[in-house]
């Protein structure tokens, strides 16, 4: 009996494992800046170039960073459920423009509405290279103490709302 | 003529050099920096070293590698701050430590379980197959099989199975 059992089990746990290496997306990795300090920086915001921000001052409040640019396509996907998100005022969302043209930028949130309490101009990427950034849209929680505490690749969808960032925001917002 | 058909042959090559927009003043440094970038995987096409991809993410890539290498920064930490923003999964050869452990062993451990099973398999028949001496009858069945081979092809399933049986019986 043994022998068709342990054959048939090995083969079961392969089954798992190869068909949940299908499911995974392999250009999503792990990010190493979880857990860390959300790097420092300081830059003019999209609309008014004269004033300035840098993450210190968000400390004490979790908020989000979305990494955006006019030119993404799935930031459109993700741009009305960022609507929604910000007019529930759950928690603040800073947005980063990211390697795009400041015209562009503006331009694009004129015409689509602006989820974002403020916009940040990344126009040459350096900022988005600290942060990691490698696909956009990219969204990160940051806690009180200015910690990232989540990366999310890909656009919000009202799922990973729902389910992930969410639950973490009013978890982060108890501590 | 041959002049002309090997410059024709090199004209390719020239224009494929022409593709490459931002390179390094110094082109040693820009030797040392297309070295170092086939270490690194670029993250937005799979499989594909930061030195040949036209990603524009690779671009970045290369710009920040050059600034570095311009300001007098290591290999080491050039790799260092690629880890330190994208993970260990920007290097083609990850180091072996705490994290890609179980990446590294998994093959010795697998060959260690697959040769386990065969030693106790094996192990396990020596004790299943008894030498056992041939009846008289049996011995002259065998005889005769194999010195009229052409008799024992004849008639060969049936005999051989019947053999085969009173083997394992005996």
């Amino acid at each position: 009996m043994m022998r068709f059992i342990l054959p048939f089990v090995i083969f079961l746990v392969l089954s798992v494992f190869l068909y949940k290496g299908l499911g995974r997306d392999t250009r999503e990795v792990p990010s190493p800046l979880v857990g860390k300090p959300a790097p420092a920086f300081m830059l003019p915001q999209l609309h008014d170039a004269t004033r300035q921000f840098a993450p210190k001052e968000m400390l004490g409040k979790v908020w989000l960073l979305n990494v955006w640019a006019s030119w993404c396509g799935a930031c459109k996907d993700e741009h009305p459920i960022l609507m929604e998100l910000s007019h529930q005022n759950i928690v603040p969302i800073v947005g980063l423009d990211y390697k795009d043209k400041r015209l562009d930028g503006e331009a694009t949130l004129n015409n689509a509405g602006d989820p974002y309490n403020l916009v940040i101009a990344d126009l040459d990427g350096k900022v988005g290279f600290d942060y990691g950034v490698y696909g956009v849209p990219e969204t990160y929680v940051i806690d009180k103490k200015g910690i990232i505490k989540f990366k999310l690749i890909g656009p919000v969808t009202p799922q990973n709302l729902r389910e992930t960032i969410l639950p973490m925001v009013a978890e982060l917002e108890k501590q | 003529m041959r002049f002309l058909l090997i410059l024709a042959l090199l004209l390719p090559v020239f224009s494929f050099a022409g593709e490459a927009k931002d390179i390094a003043d110094d082109p040693v440094m820009e030797m040392r920096m297309i070295r170092l970038a086939e270490k690194v995987r670029c993250l937005v096409c799979q499989s594909e070293p930061v030195s040949t991809s036209h990603s524009d993410w690779s671009n970045d890539v290369r710009a920040i590698m050059r600034d570095k290498m311009k300001a007098g920064a290591t290999d080491q930490q050039i790799m260092d701050l690629l880890v330190e923003r994208f993970g260990k999964s920007v290097l083609f050869d990850p180091p072996v430590d705490k994290e890609t452990m179980p990446l590294w062993m998994a093959p010795f451990i697998l060959l260690l379980l697959g040769g386990l099973g065969l030693f106790y398999q094996l192990k396990k028949r020596r004790g299943v197959v008894v030498d056992t001496t041939l009846s008289v009858q049996d011995e002259q069945r065998a005889a005769s099989l194999l010195n009229e081979p052409s008799a024992a092809l004849n008639d060969a399933p049936e005999p051989v199975g019947q053999a085969g049986k009173k083997d394992t019986q005996a």
